[in-house]
């Protein structure tokens, strides 16, 4: 709550109806889609605007929240894929069975991430950065390598009879709750202590260490529960698709599109994430299905070319930076209420300090 | 079999020199502006490709065009400094300068695509395709070469480093960017000069690359991800860590190859990780460059 002091309030204050009726009114739209477009042409949009909300949103639970960018999400994306195919491949299973292989598959992901975040997070910064991606490369070539996964033609998955004319509503709503579920969690992390543990090791690691957060234990839970969503998306991407290859299923491209649609939003904020997904994904979708792009070259320079306006001219992305706007707004001809320097939560949830003094075993 | 190690080992080293020359502009870059330059793998393409106009439509011979390809490198590489980099400040500068090197790669990349297409090009000139037999081994005179050129310009770059006034400069900055500015260092223009030849230094290793592998506009990310390994293993900003750190990779690299091509490059990877285990600095890291 902003305490202006000698400022009267004129109204109740109506931010949480605003919010309130805001998201249920986001929830019906996103129900309400594939009901109202029937087209498959556009429910695609949908499912693949959903699919990188969830990636991106469990890229920002870890890396938003902790400040270790990692480019590594890839490994998780193409491990679910993988797991489902290879899993549904030797057990023969078929059908919407296959959906039932889902929680293998983020549990591929929870295991590959435990080994890769105990190495990984013995850095930080850059050498983090290049861990990551070393890991990344690891993955990619052993899919191209093993026999099991099927080499550089990759796999297929078991063909699903439904008519193509609703074949991309039910994985719509399977993304949906996979994309609802992660900005969920996401938003419990923010607002319990293990976020606070988290944000405290992004502003400064070893203070926090000094204060009591156990930091390995801490970030290393984090990256886990990002792994564990990404891989669970990337098995649904898979069967959606109906095809991996070690280089779709690991694309480096994969990581940076995730840092450019949090950065787009707004790094660390829980929207932000789901923002730019929102404007990314279906924009890189249509510019690549459009006949004078299709030789790739051109649509490659125009998302260059965004990266590079998203950074040079509004480096805190579109919900700080509008946030910022709205207040001075606002404020305009009162004394000005000093807009918030950090990227994070708002000043209201900020807690006391003695809640990360006593911050320790959890 | 201990003949074909000697002449796999042989062959590391004088390809590791190679990579060594484009790391030491990675490193260097990082030393001073403590940033990585993700566009650095695709800046060698360029080179490469700068050379490759030059010897099919100019038919200039590939060592003679670098007296051109190497300041046009340089160019491009102050204007990508003065452009994007030096703007770029702030908390999350980490990521940022990461995203628009990683822009101006994936730009350079579009353009490439343009202008030459994807289908795989190399170098070839007389000495590429012949071998020369050396005390029983069979080497290629390109690497020969190759590894010549890159020794000379990095005791170059050594002698500038360490002979110059620039040098001093640089290396002040390197320890302490504030302190530089303090005792009247011209930081900027220190960070824009070594990131112009950080990138020059890619013309090089870019023709000597494009002489000894084929090459399409995307070659650059496998190349990235190498030179990015060797330096973190040599200890980010250490020049003589990414040297010695180039020769032990490619070195364990190219041995691998005898059993299995497949895995060599996993190998690769699975090296770094390994070592930075055991030593999470690099060979000759500095302590505060981890703790930062």
């Amino acid at each position: 709550m902003s305490e202006s002091p000698g400022r009267q309030r004129a109204l109740p204050d109506l931010a949480p109806v605003f919010k309130g009726g805001g998201l249920v009114a986001l929830i019906a739209i996103a129900v309400a889609f594939p009901q109202v477009y029937t087209n498959p042409a556009v429910t695609n949009y949908g499912v693949f605007a959903l699919i990188y909300v969830t990636a991106a949103s469990g890229w920002n639970i870890f890396s938003g929240n902790t400040g270790y960018i990692s480019l590594g999400q890839a490994v998780f994306y193409g491990s679910g894929a993988y797991a489902m195919g290879v899993a549904a491949r030797d057990w023969n299973i078929t059908g919407t069975m296959v959906f039932a292989l889902l929680p293998l598959a983020m549990a591929v992901g929870a295991a590959i991430a435990v080994p890769f975040g105990l190495v990984a997070l013995r850095v930080r910064r850059h050498t983090f950065i290049v861990i990551t991606i070393a890991f990344f490369f690891i993955f990619q070539l052993m899919a191209f390598n093993f026999s099991w996964t099927g080499g550089s033609s990759g796999l297929s998955s078991p063909f699903l009879n439904w008519p193509a004319a609703s074949y991309n509503t039910p994985f719509y709503y399977i993304a949906f709750a996979f994309a609802a579920g992660t900005i969920a969690i996401a938003w419990l992390v923010r607002r319990s202590r293990f976020g606070l543990q988290l944000r405290a090791i992004r502003d400064d690691e070893d203070r926090a260490r000094g204060l009591g957060v156990r930091a390995m234990r801490v970030k290393l839970s984090a990256f886990v529960i990002s792994g564990t969503i990404t891989a669970g998306i990337g098995a649904v991407w898979f069967y959606y698709i109906n095809q991996v290859e070690p280089q779709t299923g690991f694309d480096p491209l994969f990581d940076l599109t995730l840092v450019l649609m949090a950065f787009l939003g707004g790094y660390g904020s829980i929207s932000g994430a789901v923002l730019g997904a929102l404007i990314i994904e279906p924009l890189t979708l249509w510019l690549n299905a459009q006949p004078e792009f299709s030789s790739g070259s051109l649509s490659e320079i125009l998302l260059g070319g965004i990266f590079l306006i998203v950074v040079l001219f509004m480096p805190r992305g579109i919900i700080p930076t509008s946030g910022e706007l709205i207040t001075r707004l606002r404020t305009r001809g009162r004394a000005a209420i000093a807009p918030a320097t950090t990227i994070g939560p708002a000043s209201g949830t900020a807690p006391t300090p003695s809640s990360v003094v006593s911050g320790g075993a959890q | 079999m201990a003949q074909e190690i000697l002449q796999e080992i042989i062959v590391g080293i004088l390809v590791g020199g190679v990579y060594a020359l484009m790391a030491v502009g990675l490193t260097l870059i990082f030393g001073v502006l403590d940033i990585i330059n993700i566009a650095q793998g695709v800046l060698v393409i360029l080179g490469a490709y700068l050379s490759y106009s030059l010897s099919t439509k100019a038919h200039i011979d590939l060592f003679v065009g670098l007296l051109i390809t190497i300041p046009v490198m340089f160019i491009i590489g102050v204007v990508i400094h003065w452009a994007f980099i030096r703007r770029l400040r702030g908390t999350e500068r980490t990521a940022m300068t990461l995203l628009v090197t990683y822009a101006v790669a994936l730009i350079i990349e579009g353009v490439l695509y343009k202008i030459y297409g994807a289908d795989d090009v190399s170098l070839s000139a007389s000495y590429t395709g012949t071998s020369v037999h050396l005390f029983g081994f069979y080497l290629p005179w390109i690497y020969i070469y190759g590894f010549i050129l890159a020794v000379a310009l990095v005791a170059l770059i050594y002698a500038l480093l360490y002979r110059t006034r620039f040098g001093r400069s640089v290396r002040a900055t390197m320890q302490d960017e504030t302190a530089a500015r303090l005792v009247g260092i011209d930081v900027n223009r220190v960070a824009a000069l070594t990131f112009g030849i950080g990138v020059a230094v890619t013309a090089a290793g870019g023709m000597v690359f494009g002489a000894t592998n084929a090459f399409n506009p995307n070659s650059g990310y496998d190349l990235i991800s190498r030179l990015l390994a060797i330096i973190i293993l040599g200890g980010l900003g250490s020049i003589g860590g990414a040297l010695a750190a180039s020769v032990f990779m490619i070195t364990v690299e190219s041995v691998v190859t005898i059993w299995s091509p497949d895995w060599a490059v996993v190998v690769f990877y699975v090296a770094l990780v390994v070592v930075l285990l055991v030593k999470p600095t690099g060979f000759l890291g500095r302590k505060e460059v981890r703790a930062q």
